[in-house]
């Protein structure tokens, strides 16, 4: 059973899209993740997705980046998001974990999920892991009933994606548009399709990410998806904030309002 | 092409692998786009006409086969009969040009407009921006901050070529983040867009495909030694950051059990002060730009910033194919210090009137150590062919300013 499919049930129950909130680890330090984190499942976000700082991320737009660098420069270590998780998941909210494939490799795979489990972590969302170099991953989560999410995209041909799909566990993630992460002005117009194209071949939860940043776009994403990924706009709150207050408070604005955005669904 | 059959054991498998190196290591956004272009590589290297064109653009265009050229003083010097394969010659001097020839006639044939392309110092970005030209693709070029700046007439070159060449602000704001920011754009555009990846290194197929692309350099060489020497040679050295020219003219020695392979790795100030950029010497098994591989890293997994006096080996990777190489014991890595490589430059410069690449000087300076010891072993004049990879034109600033001929202000 999934760990987080019974928060997507639930979403579901109350005719909802569930409300997916990205946060760097240790941005913009370890306490002040942890302080973001819990005020994004104060507001209203239902699970909090902690990405693990990483020094080459090539699916993150400028913004992700930006806060990865700082908390890298800020001595963030790997066993540091762990510790977030767990300081995150006691509030009661899922966490799943997004991570560039390198630190969990370096880590040691089963190690890592070993101490995700302990930490009270849902599972791995994995940009640049795609099935056929997961064996080592399917066996981890495996061992410790942890959910994979592994990405989906518009230009995945339908055997890849019956393939990517199959070996999801919780929820899969659609990634909107052909790009990286950061909001943008319009949703995309092929991650409906993709939506329905994933539904085609399994009943999984679909999360739809990328180009995600204003409560509109959450109802208009939520009209079609189960579940609406936030990252670069959530994270912008926090960077551009001349102060941990004033972030902390844009943040919870935000997410207020996303989480109003899922309740209001658009045509 | 060479006729010559491929020596066994050498292809990946059908996902990339060499051994448990290489693979794609990528969002699935890209999958379909390295799909295309393994189908698209498999069918030329099958097409006749892909590779007579390929043939001719490489012998009217690039000038090749390069000459190997009996270095009479140098090989005095070092107590070896050194054999300098003259890639430096080639059109844009050095080895690269073979590869975006090939490259740029995978994207025509693929149907693609543009290229996109990652350049540390520049050279790559040149090469690119030359058979972006040649082939009427549109060419975007990434380049760190701090290179564009440090390397300001490449910057030059490549826009009179016709390219665009973007400043990179992210990380390091060198080679790696270019590559990232490459990826990046790949993931948006990779429908009308090739990524023109510079060296043996990269998600499947780019590891093999590259090699492919270079694999003249050997083919030639061990030909020509065998036309000049009536023997093979006892070594070949190459340089080593990414590692195509070195998997260039390895591939064709892979099977001859008694050529010893060397790879020279860059070791900056010395491997033991941590900046170095020896990926397989002083690193260890990771994940970078999409496949598995030796890279330099943190205890968290964290790329670690290169250090070499050679911008062209200032890279925190490996091609794959070269850490299954260093695996299986079928070639040897050695680390060559910032001090070593010049010291080697100049002594091209005085004894042969070449003034080499500082990436080439590398292999020139790790043939000097190993010349006495194969000496001793074989009990008679070893015969090592050198991988002159490219031309010094680039680097006469750097090495000006390294030998006081320049004032740090020049």
């Amino acid at each position: 059973m999934s760990r987080i499919g019974v928060a997507f049930d639930k979403a579901r129950a109350e005719g909802r899209a569930l409300l997916v909130g990205c946060m760097p680890a240790g941005f913009p330090t370890v306490e002040g993740s942890i302080a973001a984190m819990t005020a994004m499942v104060e507001a209203g976000v239902d699970v909090i997705e902690v990405e693990i700082p990483y020094s080459d991320p090539v699916m993150d737009g400028p913004v992700i980046q930006k806060a990865s660098d700082i908390a890298l420069a800020g001595g963030v270590r790997t066993a540091d998001t762990l510790r977030i998780i767990e300081a995150v998941a006691a509030t009661g909210a899922p966490v799943v974990t997004m991570t560039y494939w390198n630190p969990i490799e370096r880590y040691g795979v089963d190690a890592f999920a070993r101490d995700l489990d302990a930490a009270g972590g849902t599972g791995l969302i994995t940009p640049d892991l795609i099935p056929e170099e997961a064996d080592e991953w399917l066996a981890a989560s495996d061992a410790y009933g942890l959910d994979r999410t592994f990405l989906v995209a518009p230009s995945s041909t339908d055997a890849r994606l019956a393939m990517t799909v199959e070996h999801c566990r919780g929820f899969v993630y659609a990634t909107a548009i052909m790009g990286v992460t950061g909001a943008r002005e319009r949703t995309s117009d092929a991650a409906p399709v993709l939506v329905s194209r994933v539904r085609a071949v399994t009943d999984l939860p679909v999360g739809v990410g990328l180009g995600v940043g204003t409560g509109a776009q959450a109802g208009t994403v939520g009209g079609y998806a189960d579940g609406v990924i936030v990252g670069s706009a959530l994270v912008r709150c926090v960077l551009d904030a001349p102060n941990e207050a004033a972030g902390l408070a844009a943040l919870r604005t935000l997410s207020a309002e996303l989480a109003e955005g899922v309740r209001t669904p658009r045509p | 092409m060479s006729d010559a059959p491929a020596p066994t054991g050498l292809q990946p498998d059908a996902a990339g692998h060499f051994g448990r190196f290489g693979g794609r290591f990528v969002p699935e956004a890209l999958v379909a786009a390295l799909d295309e272009l393994s189908e698209a590589h498999r069918t030329a290297m099958a097409d006749e006409s892909f590779r007579a064109e390929f043939e001719a653009l490489l012998r009217d265009y690039a000038g090749t086969p390069s000459m190997l050229y009996p270095a009479q003083r140098l090989s005095a010097k070092l107590g070896a009969r050194v054999l300098l394969k003259r890639e430096d010659l080639n059109h844009t001097g050095a080895h690269k040009v073979r590869n975006v020839l090939g490259q740029a006639l995978l994207t025509k044939r693929m149907g693609k407009t543009r290229v996109i392309a990652e350049t540390g110092a520049g050279q790559h970005g040149v090469a690119a921006a030359t058979a972006a030209a040649l082939f009427d693709l549109e060419c975007v070029v990434y380049m760190g901050e701090v290179d564009t700046q440090r390397q300001a007439l490449n910057v030059a070159r490549m826009r009179m070529l016709g390219a665009t060449v973007v400043p990179v602000t992210t990380g390091s704001r060198t080679l790696k983040d270019a590559m990232n920011e490459a990826m990046r754009d790949w993931v948006a555009n990779v429908g009308d867009t090739h990524y023109l990846i510079g060296t043996a290194a990269g998600p499947h197929p780019f590891p093999a495909m590259v090699r492919d692309f270079v694999r003249g350099i050997g083919d030639e060489a061990r030909q020509q030694c065998l036309d000049l020497t009536g023997a093979l040679p006892d070594a070949v050295a190459a340089c080593v950051g990414g590692g195509s020219n070195a998997l260039g003219i390895f591939h064709a020695f892979v099977g001859d059990p008694d050529v010893r392979l060397y790879g020279f790795e860059a070791g900056g100030d010395g491997v033991a002060t941590g900046r170095h950029a020896a990926s397989i010497t002083g690193g260890s098994v990771g994940v970078l730009h999409g496949t598995r591989t030796y890279v330099l890293q943190d205890a968290d997994g964290q790329t670690v910033e290169s250090h070499s006096i050679s911008a062209g080996l200032d890279y925190p990777g490996v091609g794959p194919e070269h850490s299954w190489l260093h695996d299986t014991g079928r070639a040897t890595y050695l680390p060559v210090t910032d001090d070593e490589a010049m010291a080697a430059f100049e002594l091209l410069c005085r004894t042969e009137g070449i003034i080499p690449a500082i990436e080439s000087s590398h292999a020139l300076a790790g043939a000097a150590a190993i010349a006495p010891k194969l000496a001793a072993e074989l009990g008679r004049e070893p015969t090592i062919v050198v991988n002159l990879s490219g031309r010094g034109d680039k680097d006469v600033h750097t090495a000006g300013r390294y030998f006081g001929i320049l004032d740090r202000e020049q």
